[in-house]
């Protein structure tokens, strides 16, 4: 309840600017009812595709606990990454409609007409929740080598929602910028993706390729968890853990 | 008098404690103390994006906004620093951990802001004052020694402003355990809402904001006196320099709600 009000409180804060920052023009290559549209699912996917949560896998690595984790027959990766996608789901069915329902009610908001856009945009948020929690495992593994991750989880908390499209869309950056962003991290991702295929800013072509990337993205950052998932069992084994 | 000298040993005792817990991790405490100074930096970074996608925000040009961002990030931060560290009571109330706090001969707020070594945070109140005093330098203000007060009163008083909201939304997990990040949404959501002219927003939500709450006599109206620019929305003049006036009463209610809180505080038996 309390996270639901605080993001639809959010969305009325960055809608209006948005909106002022349009004028009532085109901006970054979005017409002001899909700007507000992009700020109201933004607000409405940030519990699903989630950014900040607590360290906990982090604590259970400080504390030694982590070790009951890696005695089970499954592989640890695998076994967070299910029931991250579960908590994903209950969070889509209670979290998500206040801030949209809000923003339907409040502003004139930019409704998708191309009938490939819902399964397309449903897709680019599973991969986009996937990716998201390949961040969140990778920035609490630091603390197998730091122990304290407050500095890694702070600097992921910052940059993450910036650079992920969260606080103004990277269109709004200049071209060399967002495409260097787009090619060399998984960043753009887990919120200009799906919220670029939604609003339908782009030919069906690119929605198609921007899922496509999101897809390579997903691989690559499923591939390097397990390599440092590898690498920090090696690492526990020396400690004696 | 041997009293007070005690119970601020207390709690000098307990932030020295903090300092070298968190010394003690060097390469995440350099990472956190970046990460601090960055934080306001992009906040920064963020009103110039926005600006090379337009010429003006709510009618008002770079410069301009520039001192807003100012006034809001340098009252917001000075708040963070001092009383910020009273976000972590829902924590505490939800796992008890409260009741620790409660045992001890110090006062729980002194205590709860001692929990955490705020000197990083301190970093970002330096750079968010440069901001402000080179916006101020740059913008178009014809000074005199009445807004050169103004200038200086604007962050105190945003300042108490912040805190009391940060005090006063903290205090709602007394009575609503599962309160999670309802207090972000005026303490975060204020900075931003301070953070640009109050013209950008619309309806109710800016009448509840800006004037129910009193958000904009944080930055909007004080940057407006300096200005001598009329309120595009109404207000006379001298709403510029009520800043004091919104500030004391907010503390006083914050206060309050604190102390109600303390008194109305059922463990949760964990």
């Amino acid at each position: 309840m309390a996270g639901a009000f605080t993001n639809t409180v959010f969305g009325f804060l960055r809608c209006y600017l948005f909106l002022a920052v349009a004028g009532g023009a085109i901006a970054g290559g979005y017409t002001p009812q899909q700007l507000a549209s992009y700020v109201w699912a933004a607000q409405g996917l940030l519990a699903v595709v989630l950014l900040w949560s607590p360290p906990e896998l982090a604590d259970r690595i400080r504390t030694g606990e982590v070790v009951s984790d890696l005695l089970r027959p499954v592989d640890p990766v695998h076994s967070m990454l299910a029931a991250d996608l579960g908590r994903a789901w209950h969070a889509l069915l209670t979290r998500c409609f206040p801030p949209v329902l809000a923003g339907l009610l409040f502003f004139d908001l930019y409704i998708p007409v191309r009938w490939h856009t819902p399964p397309l945009f449903a897709i680019s948020v599973v991969l986009a929740v996937v990716i998201t929690f390949c961040c969140r495992f990778l920035v609490n593994s630091t603390a197998y080598w730091l122990l304290d991750v407050r500095g890694p989880v702070s600097l992921w908390a910052l940059g993450s929602g910036v650079v992920a499209g969260l606080y103004f869309p990277l269109r709004f950056l200049p071209e060399p910028a967002l495409v260097t962003l787009w090619l060399l991290t998984p960043l753009p991702s887990l919120f200009q993706a799906p919220l670029d295929v939604l609003v339908e800013v782009d030919s069906t072509p690119v929605q198609l390729g921007i899922v496509a990337l999101q897809a390579v993205w997903a691989v690559i950052m499923l591939l390097l968890c397990h390599a440092v998932q590898r690498r920090a069992e090696r690492r526990l084994v020396i400690q004696g853990g | 008098m041997g009293d007070l000298r005690a119970r601020l040993g207390g709690h000098l005792h307990l932030l020295r404690a903090q300092a070298r817990s968190q010394a003690s991790y060097r390469v995440s405490f350099a990472i956190d103390l970046i990460t601090n100074v960055s934080g306001t930096a992009l906040d920064v970074t963020t009103v110039f994006v926005l600006f090379t996608v337009t010429e003006s925000i709510g009618g008002f040009r770079l410069p301009e906004s520039l001192v807003m961002v100012g006034f809001g990030l340098l009252a917001f931060n000075l708040a963070d620093l001092t009383v910020g560290n009273i976000e972590r009571i829902r924590q505490y109330v939800r796992t008890g951990l409260m009741d620790a706090v409660l045992i001890r001969p110090l006062g729980p707020l002194g205590q709860l802001l001692a929990m955490d070594l705020p000197l990083r945070k301190a970093s970002r109140c330096v750079l968010a004052a440069s901001v402000l005093v080179v916006a101020l330098a740059r913008a178009d203000i014809d000074w005199t020694p009445a807004r050169l007060l103004l200038a200086v009163a604007t962050p105190i008083a945003g300042t108490v402003f912040f805190g009391s909201i940060f005090v006063g939304t903290a205090s709602v997990a007394f009575w609503w355990i599962e309160s999670g990040e309802f207090g972000s949404a005026f303490t975060y959501g204020g900075r931003d809402f301070t953070s640009y002219p109050i013209t950008v927003y619309g309806g109710w939500f800016r009448a509840v904001f800006a004037y129910g709450l009193g958000f904009g006599f944080v930055a909007y109206q004080p940057a407006l006196a300096l200005f001598g620019r009329a309120d595009p929305l109404g207000l006379p003049a001298w709403a510029g320099w009520a800043a004091p006036l919104v500030c004391v009463p907010a503390a006083l209610a914050a206060g309050l709600v604190w102390r109600t809180g303390i008194r109305h505080y059922r463990s949760t038996g964990s």
